[in-house]
């Protein structure tokens, strides 16, 4: 038999940094057009293994290019992404580009709009490059829901990228983008950016517009960054939040400078370290990875000292509950009416309902459905939906009160590193759990960055999670810039 | 919240949410939320008498704040023939469906 080790392929490719992109493109030393150019044709490389993107927006792309190119040849200040490539998760819609969300049920739709977060990348000079794969309706944890087929990991092809923003992180880690924008319901940014090992951003609910992001459970959706370093994650969440009259739970809390927030430095921060996300089930190389990270920490001037947050192992069972709920009413949208698949031959309405649903969505959007429809439906209310809803006031409560002794809580961000394509997908129990240490964030609310720390001994990617108090970003930039400069 | 769901509840619940399944289909997801609401009766375990529900997060102290409402004025919005377009079936001004009512 023949070694295991040398049959894997590795893509993992840096993307340059913003400053440099941006100088070379100020300077005119790196054309806008050209640099979209080498994407697309590093894409058409290195796409038919990994699977990445779903579709391909170049007349826009370059057209937004040789916009930048005049201005930066007129000398005229150049807005903050200009020139930037930037891939897009396709559960966020772009005027007259395919819109999938992973789904077949969405075949065929060219949606009339931009999402906010769409726009505001526009309006930044920001080059986007196109529409890129995910879970099914951002369902799951592994990629492998897509009705596209899954998502292969950079950094080893045998793996997953993790999910459901799988294709979003893989993006930043082949160079397939400079940047990404992906959705965390309950770790979907989090996580595949800690199986791919970049950094992704789950910001404050509310921070950053969901006007045209395909909705999967709406008090839980978040857009947010991945960018191969921390710094550039801030800048790119700079571009993106911000107060939108067209998404009711819009914050109208003013913007900071991230990038600069970033730039403080983590001295005499407090960083509390929760033991219940060190428990049973966590990977010991992971833990080992995390340890060091922390440790870095209070090298660089820390106060680290535990917290303790006693409900975290409800936190699985409230998600889903909450997350499939509203999931089963936000999918009753899909009925072959307004948009994408119909199913061909059906005598009446009802029928055409069930036969597109049942022809347009895979096996995992059907559990959740049939899962939330449960959950909701009569005599069962008070008893799942009603008490999971509860459970989630004391899980939120649990942090607050935890961020009045501390500025940050760091935890791993997935129980283990990236697993092999096919293992978990019999379990949905199991796929589950592995979102162990990302849904209480999404329950509560609060912000967080994934950012990478260390590998295991074959080479495979951890992420620390770095938690803080809502519309603190600001701190939680702090405390990743401070992990990603110990270089472990 | 131990109940065990049974085949009939699968199909009920697949009527509810517009979804059909087949045979094998409604086997597979009977195994599949016995096992899921097994492992979510774990939240009996607490004791949740008097806890407000949480439904947002916006209802939270020091959270990011309620959203603001924009007034309630008239604005244009997406062009009809643009939405029409993306409709498997239209007559250019109504969405066309399969007969409601058996006549």
């Amino acid at each position: 038999m023949s070694s295991e080790a040398n049959t894997t392929e590795s893509f993992v490719d840096k993307p340059k940094t913003l400053a440099e992109l941006r100088a070379g493109i100020a300077s005119g030393s790196t054309k806008a057009t050209d640099l979209a150019a080498g994407y697309y044709d590093r894409i058409a490389q290195v796409n038919p293994r990994l699977n990445v993107y779903l579709s391909l927006t170049k007349e826009r792309a370059l057209a937004q290019a040789a916009r930048v190119d005049a201005q930066a040849a007129k000398g005229d200040p150049l807005p903050a992404l200009a020139g930037i490539p930037v891939g897009i998760k396709d559960v966020l819609v772009m005027r007259g580009a395919p819109a999938t969300a992973g789904s077949k049920i969405l075949e065929g739709y060219h949606p009339p709009y931009d999402a906010t977060v769409v726009s505001r990348l526009d309006a930044a000079g920001a080059v986007l490059l196109g529409k890129i794969n995910c879970d099914e309706f951002a369902m799951g944890g592994s990629n492998e829901n897509s009705a596209y087929g899954p998502v292969r990991n950079p950094v080893d092809t045998e793996r997953v990228p993790g999910g459901s923003s799988g294709g979003s992180a893989a993006a930043v880690a082949a160079n397939m983008a400079a940047l990404t924008l992906g959705s965390d319901t309950g770790g979907s940014i989090r996580q595949p950016a800690s199986f791919c090992g970049v950094v992704g951003v789950l910001p404050t609910y509310g921070r950053v517009s969901r006007y045209g992001l395909i909705a999967f459970a709406s008090s839980l959706d978040r857009v947010g960054p991945f960018a191969a370093n921390v710094r550039d994650a801030a800048t790119l969440l700079g571009v993106i939040a911000g107060h939108d009259p067209k998404d009711a739970t819009s914050s109208p809390a003013p913007v900071e400078d991230y990038a600069a927030e970033s730039d403080k430095g983590a001295e005499r921060l407090r960083i509390g370290v929760p033991a219940e996300y060190f428990a049973a089930g966590l990977d010991p190389e992971v833990r080992a990875a995390i340890e060091s990270g922390i440790a870095a920490l209070e090298a660089a001037g820390c106060i680290v000292k535990p917290v303790s947050l006693p409900h975290t192992r409800y936190a699985v069972p409230t998600y889903y509950l909450i997350a499939t709920a509203e999931a089963s009413a936000n999918l009753a949208r899909f009925d072959g009416v307004r948009y994408g698949y119909r199913s061909p031959s059906s005598e009446t309405l009802s029928a055409m309902y069930r036969h597109s649903r049942d022809e347009g969505f895979g096996a995992e959007v059907k559990r959740r459905i049939l899962l939330g429809t449960y959950a909701l439906s009569a005599g069962y209310y008070d008893a799942y939906y009603l008490k999971a809803q509860q459970v989630r006031r004391l899980l939120a409560e649990e942090y607050l009160r935890a961020f009045n002794e501390v500025d940050a809580i760091v935890t791993p961000t997935a129980p283990t590193p990236a697993f092999k394509l096919g293992e978990k997908t019999g379990d949905p129990l199991a796929m589950y759990l592995a979102d162990i240490y990302t849904v209480t964030a999404s329950l509560a609310g609060i912000c967080g960055i994934t950012v990478p720390c260390g590998t295991t001994k074959a080479g495979l990617p951890v992420g620390m999670q770095v938690l803080a108090a809502h519309l603190n970003e600001g701190t939680a930039f702090r405390v990743a810039r401070a992990v990603e400069a110990a270089r472990i | 919240m131990t109940a065990k769901v049974t085949v009939e509840v699968v199909e009920r619940v697949a009527e509810l949410g517009h979804l059909e399944l087949a045979p094998g289909e409604s086997e597979r997801m009977l195994h599949d939320l016995n096992a899921i609401l097994d492992y979510v009766a774990e939240l009996n375990e607490l004791d949740t008498a008097g806890v407000v529900p949480l439904a947002q997060v916006s209802e939270l102290r020091d959270a990011s704040g309620a959203g603001v409402l924009r007034d309630d004025a008239l604005r244009s919005s997406l062009d009809r023939s643009e939405v029409l377009s993306q409709a498997p079936e239209t007559d250019q001004v109504f969405f066309k469906v399969p007969k409601v009512i058996e006549r």
